[in-house]
């Protein structure tokens, strides 16, 4: 899958059904679009569709801060669940923070979120 | 190295560990970490009883938490699983009658040690990072071009020290001449006297004396400068939340700064050549495609554990696992063990350096007291062998290493070694 840019799961029902659309932009500005089912977390969307830039040390137990994503569409952002104190904590010790940062293992997907666009910062730590 | 003998050596452990009644079983002992006979120990409570009490031991009662899961649970549980200096901190040993703890934000509890640890994060922020790489690329290049060709040497002092010191002292923006003192101290902090680094307490306390004489001229230097500097000490004097913290608390996180960024890293440099050395399948793995070497370094921080527990006290009683802790009890997570419970991590007694998930270890810990400094130590481990690929073929261990007397700290005092050529 290295090189394509356009990365597409897959659905294994016989009969597909839609998928929330997430696009993942790198610090690099490169694009990654990835169609995650529902309740998957848009960590796993990433990491599962080999999507660089998150890592996902502790593997989704909002435990570290190696998932952090910006999420700037403040429309968007309203249709998320706020951040927990864990959350708020974890990204408060992480670098580059912003007001729109988000541990993306905290991001349930949803219909709603149909289009959801994140970006990743320089390094995950 | 002689392979058979050390195999010999763990089926001894292995059935000393399964003798034993499962009350009696007590990991907490240094000698076992120093005889690497400690495994058989773990390898049994995470299968006969993973959340396990342990009522005497050198350093009292105490649970041991073995599975990575359940440490995951106590890790990311601040609010019940304190760690704070005056309950006890964060080793075995700590809280003991004849101590006085000294205060450092990995011992505190937030909201102090939110703020604290915010203080100092900056120093390995990306943009530090970036500043550092080459300068410890061009460190690494000089030591390794000095080492001798084709006669033993200890890579623990000619390698492991020499750069891990060096990155410490541009931290604290110290004279590189102080680098090796600086190294000294860290050891001391963690060793028990009468074991190989120091002989007495009373020698212990002489020279913590002059560690804390030698960093409290560089607050006053330091504090009194008019433009901060963005070393470590510059960094606490001049921000508001530390610049007027009691004098102890200021040493207490140098002495967390010091142990922090170097023994740690320091150990897993040279547990990366022991590795190797010891699964020759994988260093050919390396050799034939050197982009292994992110992955290597994962899986080296996950093989070597270099510090193998961290301990909470719970501040209220609590059932875990089916077990009723008690306020007050102390509880060591064994990080050690959690890289090897096998119901996490695929064939976690192996060492794979291009397994599909090397980053799932829990050597940096995990919730809020997550290693601040584990990018830094990613990079230096793989800057000295990007270097080490660029000039040796191998690198071969020619004895048995000499391991630490240490529950806590999982190192390394000796690795003798030869480079039989240059590439």
């Amino acid at each position: 899958m290295t090189g394509d840019p356009l990365v597409i799961l897959r659905c294994e029902q016989s009969e597909p059904r839609r998928m929330p659309k997430i696009k993942y932009i790198e610090h690099n500005g490169k694009e990654h679009e990835a169609e995650v089912p529902e309740g998957w977390s848009v960590m796993e969307g990433a990491v599962k569709n080999m999507i660089p830039g998150i890592d996902a040390d502790c593997g989704g137990a909002c435990a570290c801060a190696t998932c952090h994503v910006f999420v700037d569409d403040p429309a968007m952002a309203a249709k998320i669940p706020p951040k927990s104190d864990m959350e708020e904590t974890m990204l408060d010790f992480a670098p580059e923070i912003q007001p729109n940062s988000r541990l993306s293992c905290q991001i349930k997907v949803t219909k709603e979120l149909d289009g959801l666009v994140v970006r990743m910062p320089h390094s995950q730590h | 190295m002689n392979i058979a003998v050390a195999k010999e050596d763990i089926n001894a452990a292995r059935d000393a560990a399964y003798a034993l009644p499962l009350d009696k079983i007590n990991v907490a002992q240094p000698v076992l970490f120093q005889q690497n006979a400690m495994w058989p120990y773990f390898e049994r409570l995470r299968r006969e009883d993973p959340v396990h009490y342990c009522a005497e031991s050198e350093f009292g009662p105490y649970w041991s938490i073995t599975k990575y899961n359940d440490i995951m649970a106590v890790d990311t549980n601040h609010q019940v699983f304190s760690s704070d200096f005056l309950a006890g901190g964060i080793t075995i040993g700590g809280g003991q009658a004849n101590q006085d703890p000294l205060p450092m934000f990995i011992a505190m509890d937030p909201p102090k040690h939110d703020i604290q640890r915010k203080v100092v994060t900056p120093v390995v922020n990306p943009a530090n990072l970036q500043y550092l790489g080459p300068i410890i690329r061009e460190r690494a290049g000089k030591i390794l071009d000095s080492l001798p060709i084709g006669e033993p040497f200890d890579w623990v002092d000619k390698v492991s020290i020499e750069l891990t010191a060096m990155t410490l002292a541009t931290l604290f923006d110290l004279p590189q001449e102080e680098r090796r003192q600086l190294a000294r101290w860290s050891d001391i902090v963690t060793a028990a006297p009468g074991h190989g680094v120091i002989d007495t307490m009373e020698e212990k306390m002489m020279e913590f004396q002059r560690f804390h004489g030698r960093f409290t001229e560089l607050w006053n230097d330091r504090v009194n400068a008019t433009e901060a500097g963005g070393d470590l000490i510059s960094m606490l004097a001049h921000n508001p939340a530390t610049r007027n913290m009691e004098p102890r608390e200021y040493f207490g996180n140098v002495v967390l700064l010091t142990v922090g960024g170097n023994d740690t890293t320091r150990n897993t440099i040279t547990g990366s050549v022991l590795a190797l050395n010891q699964n020759p399948d994988q260093y050919d793995k390396l050799r034939a495609n050197p982009e292994l070497i992110t992955s290597m370094v994962s899986e080296t921080i996950r093989w070597q554990t270099p510090l193998a527990h961290m301990r909470r006290t719970a501040n209220q009683d609590i059932e875990f696992q089916g077990k009723h802790i008690k306020k007050g009890d102390k509880v060591v997570m064994w990080y050690v063990s959690g890289n090897r419970d096998e119901t996490v991590i695929e064939r976690p007694n192996d060492y794979i350096i291009d397994r599909e998930n090397p980053r799932r270890h829990i050597s940096f810990g995990f919730g809020i007291h997550r290693c601040v400094g584990n990018r830094l130590a990613e990079l230096q481990l793989q800057i000295i062998w990007e270097e080490i690929m660029k000039r040796f073929p191998a690198i071969e261990v020619v004895a048995e290493p000499k391991r630490s007397y240490s529950t806590f700290v999982k190192g390394y005092e000796r690795l003798m070694t030869v480079i039989p050529k240059r590439n």
